[in-house]
């Protein structure tokens, strides 16, 4: 076990954890952050996806001991409103089906909008290739990224 | 208007003590996790300073709020919204001015609490309505006696009572407390489709705001002071069971509390038909953090032995079945190589109309093809996991679940408590595709609370959950088709089977529209465990005799769409046969729609077409699937075309979203899904190698189109989802030119030369 002052949406929170616990284990377990989610451990599928120095990483993969003084931002600090542009066009395009994998997949937009603000349909689907929505909502999370481009 | 008679019971409109305090205990309350900003976005009122229970499904505040309860867990299908929207219609209240909240699990307040087989709206129709309409005949009566009017010279509408003649008027939100002393109406009087205000108008999803903002609301969310964290270790393979473990390592590892062995059922517990499961002997690590005892799990020593064929006696909707599990470590290859030879086989007749034997034999044209399909895991992305706080006084649970009822008798019998001492919260699920209606880790959960004297969180990890079972089986269909001289389809002949459960629908489509016909199945069992799968049976029958009919309409040189409509033609005029379980002027329906609105038939350089209809789960469906190829050669659905009838649509906007992502699930399970085994193990453990459809692969476009009627309405869960396989088939065969026979289409390939 060792301290670690990790820089989480702004604040600095202290842990007392293993140095190998992925982030995504300190966020739900230790900080109770679990908007970020758990789906496979092994960052195939993107629920975990938080923002590491504004660039979508999996959490599930990124131990507290590599983070160091980077900043971490989740879907908690994304807004303090939820008024992000993308979260307002999710509600606007009333993307989410069952929503689990939609905390990650809109973590994934917001990165990639703040780098390329008008991203073409091929640059959104390379970007949003590794998160996973099994419900299927692709085509309305596509529609909703340009939107939050658009505004 | 129609007269409905109160039939959803009295028992609803007993009001529950804990409700009427308006302090309901929902473990994270839903209620307070809503800040007061965020509730006034989401409605136009203040939150009340108190609430007046008029029934169990609905609380009315002295300012006119409602709080409307959705009987039916979500998990990501809508009845959150949907369900409210029916209620409300009735009860005549402005939609901004209603919050939801998921129902407490009561069997006898709110009947079936049950989500699957696409049945929810459908069974909920009448009697969300009359408890909206019953509650709204109390205002009435509480605002008549109050102002000494009769009842029948009161209108409403948007939550405010009217007396035109006197010009009187009252919100809901201040007759509220005398409406409670009103007796229940025995009977009232339901709108008409045309008076709808709320429902066939799309509202968004009652938790977006909460989904996208990242609040905890899912069971592996669950937040409960001191709980400790649970995984369980199943045997690796299918025929295998636990021999023997040393947990010496796991248990000095830190933070883990202790590690211990479960047995999931007690002894003299007689399984539902849903109590599925083949790993009933566990190895628990109990520890304090969710990464603690995940690396204390790998560290187990555990020892595995083969099972011996055995067998149990299951409830089957109060029926005793035998349950034969036979041993052995099987594979994909033995499956295939043995369906092949049971489908060579003759096998249980379940449907012969005319003479078919006896057309085959003098027809002009004769076709044959076969098909399969793979075992599917569903991969609900929120893994299976359930909370549970198991004390001397009764058991707390709360976790993602489909039907609590299904699970508690299970439960109750595991920890040795009467049913009524259990409690089961119904958190939103992480998706559910039919997997979590065999809710064995609540079971489980509730076993480790026990066994620690702890609250306890059960998480699965993804491999836990990819590997433990109830699949959609593994299945094989041969079609045979004759044509007569003029190209008339004059016997049709189908038989299925799989692993370890035969597909066959005998009364569906073409039955009833062919004079010759017969339909045969066949099983072989397994220790395999399945269950529901999205749209169970249909999900391969679909796609596979929506492919063939493809072949025999080319066969016959006819449209294919055309030939589907000749069929359902005589299906309509002449049926032959008496129980067809179809609508054929309804199926037929949906492929004119879908026709017109495709543009079918209209030549359009390098896209390639297909079109499949299929009748499942009370509602009608049809696609035209576009394909077109990318720069590489790779197939890819460019755009495609929906056409349902569903009688009534609800929730327009959301309707939509479930057929969407029908389509892209179909087309993903059709191209990439698969589990395949070796030894009793499945190949695939995790998304590394289980493939799920992604963005870059999923159609570009898709356009829904809903049959326009006053037809009650049915389901939509299930029914998008089975026909896209054959559409998809039916695409790339124009695409490829080569039939695809065997899913996932990505490996069907035909055999190398040389």
């Amino acid at each position: 076990m060792a301290n670690f002052n990790l820089n989480i949406n702004g604040e600095v929170k202290q842990v007392d954890v293993d140095p190998s616990t992925p982030i995504l284990w300190v966020l739900r377990d230790h900080l109770q952050l679990v908007g970020t989610k758990y789906g496979c451990g092994i960052a195939q599928c993107g629920a975990c996806t938080v923002h590491l120095d504004g660039t979508a990483t999996r959490s599930c993969m990124l131990t507290v001991s590599m983070v160091g003084n980077s900043e971490i931002t989740t879907i908690e600090g994304l807004s303090e409103e939820g008024d992000h542009p993308v979260q307002k066009a999710w509600l606007e395009v009333d993307v989410p089906q069952c929503g689990y994998c939609q905390a990650g997949q809109i973590m994934t937009a917001a990165a990639l909008l703040d780098k390329n603000p008008n991203p073409t349909d091929e640059e959104i689907e390379m970007a949003m290739n590794g998160n996973i929505c099994r419900c299927g909502t692709y085509t309305r999370i596509k529609k909703a990224v340009k939107l939050a481009a658009n505004s | 208007m129609s007269q409905h008679h109160n039939t959803i019971g009295r028992r609803a409109f007993i009001r529950n003590s804990g409700l009427a305090s308006g302090g309901l205990i929902l473990g994270f309350s839903w209620l307070n996790s809503c800040k007061p900003k965020q509730v006034t976005e989401a409605a136009v009122l203040e939150m009340p300073k108190e609430w007046f229970e008029i029934n169990s499904y609905l609380k009315i505040g002295e300012n006119g709020l409602a709080t409307i309860y959705c009987p039916n867990p979500e998990f990501g299908q809508g009845v959150m919204t949907s369900m409210p929207m029916m209620v409300a219609e009735e009860l005549d209240i402005a939609w901004d001015n209603v919050l939801v909240e998921i129902a407490p699990y009561d069997a006898e307040v709110y009947g079936r609490q049950f989500t699957g087989g696409s049945q929810g709206i459908r069974t909920r129709w009448e009697g969300l309505r009359t408890v909206g309409a019953s509650a709204k005949q109390m205002l009435k009566e509480a605002a008549a006696k109050q102002w000494g009017v009769p009842v029948s010279e009161i209108t409403t509408a948007d939550g405010v009572l009217t007396h035109e003649a006197t010009g009187n008027t009252l919100g809901y939100g201040e007759v509220a407390s005398a409406a409670m002393e009103i007796a229940v109406p025995e009977e009232v009087t339901l709108k008409s489709p045309k008076e709808f205000k709320i429902i066939s108008n799309s509202k968004k999803n009652v938790e977006g705001k909460k989904i996208v903002t990242g609040k905890p609301m899912f069971g592996i969310d669950y937040q409960y002071e001191g709980a400790l964290v649970a995984m369980a270790t199943h045997p690796p393979a299918f025929g295998l069971k636990l021999k023997s473990f040393d947990a010496t390592k796991a248990k000095s590892m830190p933070g883990i509390v202790d590690v211990f062995e479960i047995n999931t059922y007690a002894d003299d517990y007689k399984r539902n038909f849903f109590d599925t499961n083949a790993f009933t002997e566990l190895v628990v690590v109990v520890g304090k953090s969710t990464w603690e005892v995940m690396n204390a799990k790998k560290s187990l020593d555990v020892q595995w032995e083969p099972i011996s064929d055995y067998e149990y006696t299951a409830d089957r909707f109060g029926m005793e079945a035998k349950i034969k599990v036979p041993s052995g470590l099987e594979s994909s290859d033995a499956h295939y190589a043995k369906m092949e030879e049971l489908a060579s086989q003759p096998g249980q007749v379940v449907r012969k109309d005319g003479d078919p034997e006896e057309v085959f034999k003098t027809a002009a044209k004769i076709i044959e093809r076969s098909y399969t399909c793979p075992f599917l895991a569903h991969n609900c992305m929120e893994p299976m996991n359930f909370f549970a706080h198991v004390t001397e006084e009764g058991a707390k649970l709360a976790g993602p679940l489909q039907a609590p009822m299904l699970i508690e008798g299970a439960i109750a019998a595991s920890l040795g408590l009467t049913p009524d001492k259990v409690d089961i919260e119904m958190t939103r699920m992480g998706g559910g595709f039919g997997r979590r209606a065999y809710a064995h880790y609540a079971v489980e959960a509730g076993l480790i609370s026990k066994k620690v004297n702890a609250p306890v969180k059960l998480v699965y990890t993804r491999e836990d959950d990819m590997t433990f079972g109830i699949y959609r089986p593994s299945y094989q269909a041969t079609y045979r088709a004759a044509l007569d001289e003029n190209n008339n389809l004059v016997a049709f002949h189908v038989k299925a089977g799989g692993i370890p459960e035969t597909p066959v629908f005998a009364d569906r489509f073409p039955a009833g529209a062919v004079e010759n016909y017969m339909a045969e199945q066949w099983e072989h069992n397994s220790n395999i465990t399945i269950g529901a799968f999205r749209a169970p049976r249909s999900n391969f029958m679909a796609g596979v005799e929506q492919a063939f009919l493809d072949e025999v309409a080319e066969l016959a040189g006819k449209d294919p769409i055309e030939f589907r409509l000749e069929l359902l033609d005589r299906a309509m005029k002449n049926p032959v046969g008496e129980k067809n379980d179809y609508e054929a002027d309804r199926l037929a329906g949906v492929l004119e729609l879908v026709r017109d609105k495709s543009d079918w038939g209209a030549e359009k350089p390098g896209v390639f077409r297909g079109v499949a209809a299929y009748f499942c789960h009370n509602t009608y469906a049809a696609h035209v699937l576009d394909v077109v190829k990318g720069t590489d050669g790779t197939p890819r659905v460019e755009n495609a075309v929906c056409a349902m009838d569903c009688g009534i649509v609800v929730n327009p906007d959301a309707a939509a979203n479930m057929c969407e992502g029908g389509i892209v699930d179909g087309v993903g399970n059709a191209m990439f899904g698969g589990l395949t085994f070796r030894d009793g193990a499945t190949q695939q453990t995790n998304f590394d190698k289980y493939r799920i459809i992604r963005h870059s692969e999923a159609p570009k476009n898709i356009e829904v189109y809903f049959v326009q009627n006053e037809i009650d309405p049915t389901g939509l869960g299930e029914p998008p989802f089975p026909p896209v396989m054959g559409a998809l088939a039916n695409a790339l065969y124009k695409a490829e030119g080569r039939r695809m026979y065997n899913q996932p289409f990505i490996s069907d390939k035909p055999d190398l030369v040389g």
